[in-house]
């Protein structure tokens, strides 16, 4: 009976091996495949991952990036970003100039345009779409988008109930132009344009928004087909598209995933045409697993450490303290080992391929020197209690490196550090919004728009809503008034650059890295998949093969 | 036999008041507030967080929240998602879902358990025995997880007998593979509990008299002991089907199976009271009866049990 047992085991041992073999030969023969082989069928449909989205298809509602994937191949906006550069392209505007102080700006429409039920574009679509957006009542929760409008406080009051149904800086002036007059200048207003939420809506929107939410006509390179809820969400090229980003592949079905893992396994078969992210598990084999067909973009998203200044911590803090801390942080070792290459070290606090960044706008603050670290900290006073606490929520993968930052910073300077783990992402934000960080937490921001006062304005002006930890400079918020003031946008973004260099001194947060996708592509498609700024692929870039 | 019934069905309306109260209160104690977390590490917009908080009626003291709750549920409403999507109506897509995976499991666990339990208490002592032995104690032993991942690993991505992930998740075919997963652990528990009753069984009195009655072998084991042995087996499998629904969190997760588990999960993740509130609300209905239909079966399988 022993024997008999033994074997047992041995069997089950083998087979498992045989398996785990199995696998390596198999996988390495599907990353041989060549992609850019065979030729494009330009009504190909392609397979991608999406989860559930969580609100109705409704373009100023759209906060979590699934919705928004999908908006974004149904509507076409005014303007649209050159990918890598950040370059403004017009898409359904023909022009946006601004005023001499960029208080006012008149919007051209190309003319023709067509919604995907036969219904015209006009400058009405979009000034009708944007007052509807910005109604409090109507309850979108990206509506703070338009408070740079004349008249958003109408629509949007502070509290109770919208005084008027229209913003008064919206004005129609014919069928393809309009004007928008803002509160105060703000030179970069074109770029703000991008985002899903000035897209047009045609009347029947306003008639059912909730059904429209649920059956979305849009003026895009895609049009909408069905949304089978936590299945499959169809939408298929628009041939009376007129934009210059017209689909280069049949349509797109959005598969609905549970995991991460669930969705590898079903791009390592092919059953799948592009996925969001790799799971973490997989991080450290899925370029052998997938081959040529492994994506590994960055882009432009930064995370950092950011310290409470409401605390008797970092109440009155030497900057020198801060700056000693970020240099003992080895971004360098913690990106390659940790993080197994899933982010780059980050070099200022804008990220890259944002028009105004610029490379080394933090040279010393990011560099690891463990001696002058610890002799800034010295310098600076020390930190108070010698020990700092880094808060971070538990539901994502935060802990592995939140755990290789604090070793490093112990390593090097002494000063004792400790994750501070919050169940989940709820929690988390609670304790932030209530000020009650102990010592440090985890901040994160993707662009919004790409330039660099995005990553500046919106985090560290003193009254900025995004501001969480407390922090003020008066000669930063003056900098950042002139800038968005300023005539042009290369003024703009250079004096963004200044303000950067006073954060450099007072580091209001400690950068760490820059995000990348850690992706990948079935055998189906015709060459790499081309991405955006956002991280999110360009769908309308990417062909089929023919079968 | 119908009093009995009454009673039980009326013992279920305090229990099912606590456990709606208790589940609400806990949502609500959990830190963080559902609206704000929307706009995620973005700066929220205060008059649209209050705009929202007020549509979803939380704005409300808690009291006036759970009363609103009840009447609506009364009146079979489950309230709304934060999507605006009626809760109902989600369930109504989940439920069947993970009903059909509870099935499969439940049919997998009953013939495979109960069989190999059988054969195992027949083969007392010998080789077959302690084989089951093994093979059980292997099975619980091992985290769900892992074992989900392994049988994916083996049948769908090596073999390619199953696929990977459910795509329909109303498939039964499709199903097999997370049925099979799920079924798993209690398969274990059923094949050691069906051994032990069976092996104890054989040497009662009665089996002793059928068997010098002349009784055939077949009827023996088949109506005499199987009838009497399955009374543990059966109160263990009733309480199963509460853990089987509830409990596939995991196994859903990882194949990507569109039911109540990936529901609860994420509307955990996102504290939409009213999904959770309500999600859980069936469950305690479903756990509830089955425990009656349970009770009601022992009567059925053994004679002297009388409910009054």
């Amino acid at each position: 009976m022993r024997g008999a047992q033994s074997a047992k085991w041995v069997a089950l041992a083998a087979v498992v091996a045989l398996a785990a073999t199995a696998c390596g030969g198999g996988d390495s023969d599907s990353g041989s495949n060549d992609m850019n082989k065979g030729s494009a069928d330009p009504n190909g449909i392609l397979t991608a991952q999406l989860s559930e989205p969580q609100n109705p298809l409704q373009p100023a509602n759209a906060k979590e990036s699934q919705g928004s994937r999908v908006l974004k191949q149904i509507f076409a906006g005014l303007v649209d970003y050159e990918p890598g550069t950040g370059k403004l392209v017009y898409v359904n505007a023909e022009s946006v100039t601004p005023n001499k102080d960029s208080s006012v700006w008149t919007v051209k429409l190309k003319p023709g345009w067509k919604f995907h039920n036969g219904e015209t574009v006009t400058a009405k679509s979009y000034v009708d779409s944007w007052n509807w957006s910005a109604n409090v009542s109507n309850n979108q929760t990206n509506s703070s988008w338009f408070q740079d409008i004349k008249g958003y406080q109408d629509v949007h009051p502070d509290k109770g109930k919208p005084k008027a149904d229209k913003m008064s800086g919206l004005k129609v002036v014919n069928d393809n132009e309009f004007k928008i007059e803002l509160n105060s200048s703000v030179s970069y207003f074109a770029y703000k344009l991008g985002y899903d939420v000035w897209a047009p809506l045609p009347t029947g929107f306003f008639k059912d928004p909730k059904g429209f939410g649920e059956k979305p006509v849009g003026n895009g390179p895609y049009k909408f087909v069905s949304w089978d809820h936590k299945k499959l969400i169809k939408v298929r090229k628009f041939d009376g598209y007129q934009g210059p980003n017209k689909a280069k592949n049949g349509g797109i079905d959005f598969k609905n995933y549970t995991t991460a893992d669930a969705a590898y396994s079903d791009i390592r078969s092919n059953n799948l045409d592009w996925i969001e992210q790799v799971p973490t598990t997989a991080l450290t084999n899925y370029k052998s697993d997938l081959g040529k067909r492994a994506i590994d973009e960055e882009y432009s998203a930064v995370q950092s450490v950011v310290p409470a200044f409401y605390t008797k911590q970092f109440k009155n803090i030497d900057p020198k303290v801060i700056q000693g801390l970020s240099m003992a942080i080895d971004r360098d070792t913690i990106t390659k080992t940790v993080l197994h290459g899933s982010r780059t070290p980050a070099d200022s606090y804008v990220a890259r391929g944002v028009i105004g960044y610029k490379a080394g706008a933090l040279k010393e603050q990011v560099t690891y020197d463990p001696a002058k670290a610890k002799a800034l900290i010295k310098e600076g006073g020390g930190v108070p209690g010698n020990k700092i606490s880094i808060q971070f929520n538990a539901d994502q993968d935060h802990k592995p490196w939140v755990d290789a930052v604090c070793n490093s910073i112990r390593k090097a300077t002494g000063v004792d550090c400790v994750g501070d783990s919050k169940p989940d992402f709820q929690a988390d934000l609670n304790a932030r919004d209530k000020h009650q960080v102990k010592s440090m937490y985890r901040g994160g921001w993707v662009l919004d728009y790409p330039v660099n006062s995005n990553f500046m304005r919106d985090l560290y002006g003193s009254k900025a809503a995004g501001n969480t930890s407390g922090y003020a400079n008066k000669e930063f918020d003056s900098l950042a008034a002139k800038a968005d003031k300023a005539a042009t946008l290369d003024e703009t973004v250079k004096l963004y650059q200044e303000a950067e260099q006073v954060l450099a001194k007072d580091m209001p947060a400690i950068p760490l890295w820059f995000y990348k996708v850690n992706s990948g592509q079935s055998n189906k498609v015709l060459g790499k998949i081309p991405y955006g700024q956002d991280g999110d692929p360009i769908f309308t870039d990417v062909q089929v093969k023919k079968k | 036999m119908g009093r009995y019934v009454a009673r039980r069905l009326l013992q279920m309306i305090p229990v099912f008041i606590g456990t709606t109260l208790i589940i609400f209160l806990m949502v609500h104690v959990l830190p963080g507030d559902p609206i704000r977390a929307m706009w995620g590490d973005k700066a929220a917009d205060p008059a649209q967080v209050a705009s929202l908080r007020h549509e979803f009626g939380l704005d409300q003291p808690l009291w006036r929240q759970y009363i609103d709750y009840m009447v609506n549920l009364f009146q079979g409403d489950f309230g709304k998602t934060f999507g605006g999507r009626p809760v109902s109506e989600e369930m109504g897509m989940a439920f069947p879902v993970t009903l059909r995976l509870a099935a499969v499991a439940l049919t997998i666990e009953i013939i495979v358990g109960i069989g190999l339990g059988a054969w195992a208490g027949l083969k007392a002592g010998r080789a077959v025995d302690t084989g089951v032995l093994i093979f059980t104690l292997i099975v619980i032993s091992m985290p769900v997880f892992v074992l989900g991942y392994l049988a994916r690993f083996i049948f769908a991505d090596e073999l390619g007998w199953l696929p990977p992930n459910v795509q329909n998740s109303m498939d039964v075919e499709q199903l097999l593979l997370p049925g099979f997963v799920l079924a798993m652990l209690s398969m274990a528990y059923v094949a050691r509990l069906t051994r032990t009753t069976f092996a104890e069984n054989l040497r009662a009195d009665y089996m002793r008299t059928a068997l010098a009655k002349g009784l055939p072998r077949r009827r023996i084991i088949g109506v005499h002991l199987l009838r009497n042995s399955l009374i543990p087996v059966i109160t263990f499998l009733g309480t199963d089907v509460g853990a089987l629904v509830g409990g596939a969190v995991v196994t859903e997760g990882i194949f990507n199976v569109q039911g109540v588990g990936n529901l609860l999960f994420n509307a955990l993740g996102r504290r939409e009271g009213s999904t959770i509130v309500g999600v859980v609300t069936v469950f305690v209905l479903v756990i509830l009866l089955i425990n009656l239909v349970v009770d009601l079966l022992y009567a059925v399988l053994d004679p002297r049990i009388r409910y009054a």
